[in-house]
Order: C-alpha cells, then sequence, then structure tokens
C-alpha cells in the first residue's frame, strides 16, 4: 500500500538554514546539510528546502547546499525558490535536486512547466501553488505572497496538471505561518480537481493537523516546517501519531 | 571491479551516482560514461532512466553504437546490469508511453500505463510502497519482505513470462516491481532514493 508522506521544510537564506532543529549535538545549527541528516535519519519521505535568499549574487550559495545533502541523504529532495528557467532547473538536478518546485515563473509563463516536464521528466517538476481565499474561491499569489496573479486557484491547478506537472505543493497564504492548521477546503476541492498527487503546505501546528490535511484535504503527502524545528516534535513522533490514527505511513 | 552508470544524456544521474559511491566507497571504481569501450570492458552496468519510454530510447538510439554494446554486455556476455526506473522498462518489447516505441526486447513484455480505475488512483504513483517479494533474488539479501522502497511512474512493465517477477508492489493491482533473469536485474523503485535499504539493494549488486 502507498503511505503518505511526511516532509519536513527547511527555510534556507544565503545558504544557511533560518530556522531549523535546535540540537545541541549539531556541530553547525545553520548547516542545511546537517538539519536535513537529521531528518532523514529520523524517518523523513523527503526533505523540502525552499531558498529564500533575496539577493542575487548569493543565489548560487544553494547549488553547493543541494550538492553537499545529496551526498548524505538517500531519500528525495525537492528544492524550491527562485527557480525561473530550465537552466535553474538543470543546475540542481546536476546539483543533486531530484525534484524541482516551481511558483511565480508557472504562472507568468506556464510553457516553462509544459518544457521542463518534456526535457526532464513530469516526475522531478512540482508546481507551488500559493493561494489566498477571496470570497467563495482561492487566488494564486506570486513572489512569496506579494502579488495577487488574479488567477483561480483550482482552473490553474488542472492547467498546470494538463502542462505536465507531476505533483501540486499547495500553501494556503490565510494559513501560513498562523499555526492554526491546513486550509483543508483548499486542499480537497484542488486534490478532487486534479489525478497527480497534492503536497499539502502552510498552517501546521500540532500532530492533528497532519491527520487533518490527509483526512480532510486528501493530501497524498503534508509538508511542514516549524513543527520539526526547535525539536518541537520529530518526524518519527508525527509518524507514531498519524499511524495511531490508521493513516498509513512509512515506518 | 568497474562498474559504469550509462550515461547516454537523459534525465539527472546525480542521485544513482551519488548512492554507488557512498555504498562502494574505495573498493569498487565507479565509472559514469556513454563511451562504449568502457562499458563493454566494465564488470557491471547500471541503466538509469528517467522521463518518458520514449525519450529514454531515443537517447539511447541516438549514441551510435550504444544499444549494440549493451546488448553484447547483458546477452551475449551475460554480465551483471541493473536497469532502474525507465532503466527496467526499456528490457520490455514495447512500451506505450507517448507513442509505441520499440524496447531493447531483452525480456518479453510490454509497458503499459497504470490503471487508475477512473481516477481512484493519483498517477504518477510517488512515494513509499512496500514490495512483495514472489521470488528470491540476490539483489533482496538480507531485504525483508514488505520493505518500503520509493517510488515515481505512471508506466508499468508487463512481462510475459511471469517467472521473472521478483517483486510486485499494491498500487491498483499488483505491480511488477523488480525482476531478475540469469544476469539482468531491473527495479521499478529507486533504490538510490530509498534510503538504508535502497542502499542495501545497491550494495547486494556490487557484491553479486
Amino acid at each position: 500500500m502507498l503511505k503518505n508522506r511526511i516532509i519536513p521544510c527547511l527555510d534556507v537564506k544565503n545558504g544557511r538554514v533560518v530556522k531549523g532543529v535546535n540540537f545541541v549535538d549539531l556541530k553547525d545549527a545553520g548547516d542545511p546539510v546537517e538539519q536535513a541528516k537529521i531528518y532523514s535519519d529520523g524517518g523523513a519521505d523527503e526533505i523540502c528546502f525552499l531558498d529564500i535568499t533575496a539577493s542575487n549574487e548569493n543565489r548560487d550559495t544553494i547549488y553547493n547546499v543541494v550538492e553537499r545533502t545529496s551526498k548524505k541523504c538517500f531519500v528525495p529532495l525537492t528544492v524550491g525558490g527562485g527557480v525561473r528557467s530550465i537552466d535553474d532547473i538543470n543546475k540542481l538536478l546536476n546539483c543533486g535536486a531530484d525534484k524541482v518546485s516551481i511558483n511565480t515563473a508557472a504562472v507568468e509563463n506556464p510553457k516553462v512547466i509544459l518544457d521542463s516536464s518534456k526535457k526532464f521528466g513530469s516526475q522531478c517538476i512540482v508546481v507551488a501553488i500559493d493561494a489566498k481565499k477571496n470570497g467563495d474561491k482561492w487566488e494564486i499569489f506570486t513572489h512569496g505572497g506579494r502579488n495577487n496573479s488574479g488567477l483561480d486557484a483550482l482552473e490553474y491547478a488542472k492547467k498546470m496538471e494538463d502542462n505536465g506537472a507531476g505533483e501540486l505543493l499547495v500553501t494556503s497564504m490565510d494559513r501560513d505561518g498562523t499555526q492554526i492548521g491546513y486550509d483543508v477546503d483548499l486542499m480537497s476541492k484542488i486534490a478532487s480537481k486534479v489525478n497527480i498527487p497534492l503536497i499539502a503546505s502552510g498552517g501546521v501546528g500540532n500532530l492533528d493537523h497532519l491527520v487533518d490535511g490527509i483526512k480532510l484535504g486528501n493530501a497524498s503527502a503534508v509538508l511542514a516546517a516549524s513543527i520539526f524545528h526547535y525539536g518541537k516534535h520529530s518526524v518519527q513522533e508525527a509518524k507514531e501519531y498519524l499511524d495511531s490514527k490508521g493513516i498509513p505511513v512509512r515506518i | 571491479m568497474k562498474i559504469t552508470i550509462v550515461d547516454y544524456n537523459s534525465g539527472n544521474l546525480s542521485s544513482v551516482i551519488n548512492s554507488f559511491k557512498e555504498v562502494a566507497k574505495d573498493k569498487v571504481n565507479i565509472e559514469v560514461t556513454g563511451d562504449l569501450n568502457k562499458i563493454k570492458s566494465s564488470d557491471k552496468v547500471v541503466l538509469p532512466g528517467q522521463g518518458s519510454f520514449k525519450s529514454c530510447v531515443d537517447a539511447l538510439n541516438k549514441i551510435n553504437g550504444l544499444t549494440e554494446a549493451l546488448h553484447e554486455f547483458a546477452m551475449n556476455n551475460k554480465k551483471p546490469l541493473l536497469g532502474i526506473c525507465v532503466g527496467l522498462q526499456m528490457f520490455a518489447d514495447i512500451g506505450y508511453e507517448e507513442t509505441e516505441t520499440k524496447g531493447l526486447g531483452w525480456i518479453s513484455g510490454k509497458v503499459s500505463k497504470i490503471d487508475n480505475q477512473n481516477g481512484k488512483y493519483k498517477l504518477p504513483h510517488i512515494g513509499w510502497n512496500q514490495i512483495n517479494i514472489v521470488k528470491q533474488s540476490k539483489i533482496f539479501e538480507n531485504i525483508k519482505n514488505n520493505s518500503h522502497m520509493y517510488f515515481v511512474h505512471s508506466y508499468e512493465f508487463i512481462p510475459e513470462d511471469k517467472n521473472v517477477i521478483s517483486a510486485t508492489t499494491d498500487y491498483s493491482s499488483n505491480i511488477v516491481c523488480s525482476v531478475e533473469t540469469e544476469n539482468i536485474f531491473g527495479t521499478q523503485f529507486h533504490p538510490e532514493k530509498s534510503d538504508k535499504l535502497g542502499l542495501k539493494i545497491i550494495d547486494n549488486f556490487i557484491n553479486i
């Protein structure tokens, strides 16, 4: 039976972890590679890096991080943030990323999804959807949530599937950072609209939220950042909790 | 010993290379090349594959003499070869992804889209699934039945002779996820991304 995945996400800026697991035995708590290794040793089904490096001159730091991580972690590694072109995707894959997640570039130029899924295969193309509720629908935001594209999230999700996306990483902008749980309404609506797997993101504050993302949001995978930081919960704890709620996980 | 990971300009090899180097350490020489002579002189060959069946076959055919060299290595000289994902699928006679495409024809059978039962099953089949070992295989040494492996694919290999199947996985139906016949091995899942157990499978292949 296919298991639901738990994906810890690390925000990386200028090659350093912004928030992270605060374990005393870490040699360098700010090193994304060490953090990723802790997660993969702890049973993470995948690792996600979100590069939030703002300045262009430090963009290359992520390549070095990915390269070092892929030599130590032998679970899938997804990298997102600032991925704009076929060339960016190629560089990340060559450094050892298994998938790239593409956000703003996919909205501005949907053809990049078509071209990249043809060139590299759908299996490594994740389209990241940042959506915010407006009335009875959800709209797509870009540039880290700053710009409203006005696009309808459900229609956009379907279009990205048609363009060759292998997975959708759906983040509710209303919930992101709130710790009050995923927008399961948004997740389940998109999940029923498309036939590719959906990764739920944005808003996790406790382990029950992970359960809700799968049971109510119909997500194939749940992504979380802060609950795994500072040792609040380990990935293993999360998996055991999901298992106790009857959700199939890899233990 | 020299193991060659075949580089035929199709998809991303980094994870395969990293995992083999991690397992091999210094005891085995890992080469990554599409050079025919280097392939011929190898002790073992790994044939990865990402993207579509058609794009992989096309990429193989683009390198003059490569399919012949692989055929000689695996079918005539009977040296160990491991196909991963589309690398395994290409063993078939024919594949139906994008358009009907001729495969290597080493193991009779076809590669068809997984039946998603009218949307009941999401495709691609992405994530960790358990393998059901149906026949003892050299690459499953010390791998327990029902171990989890990492999958990502939408198409499945359906061999004519069911005796080649060494493991299946349950997704919509019992999908073939590993084959072994004489010196030819293949996994539909990605051992290079399947954590410690995946590395163990790679180690087993290296130690054949």
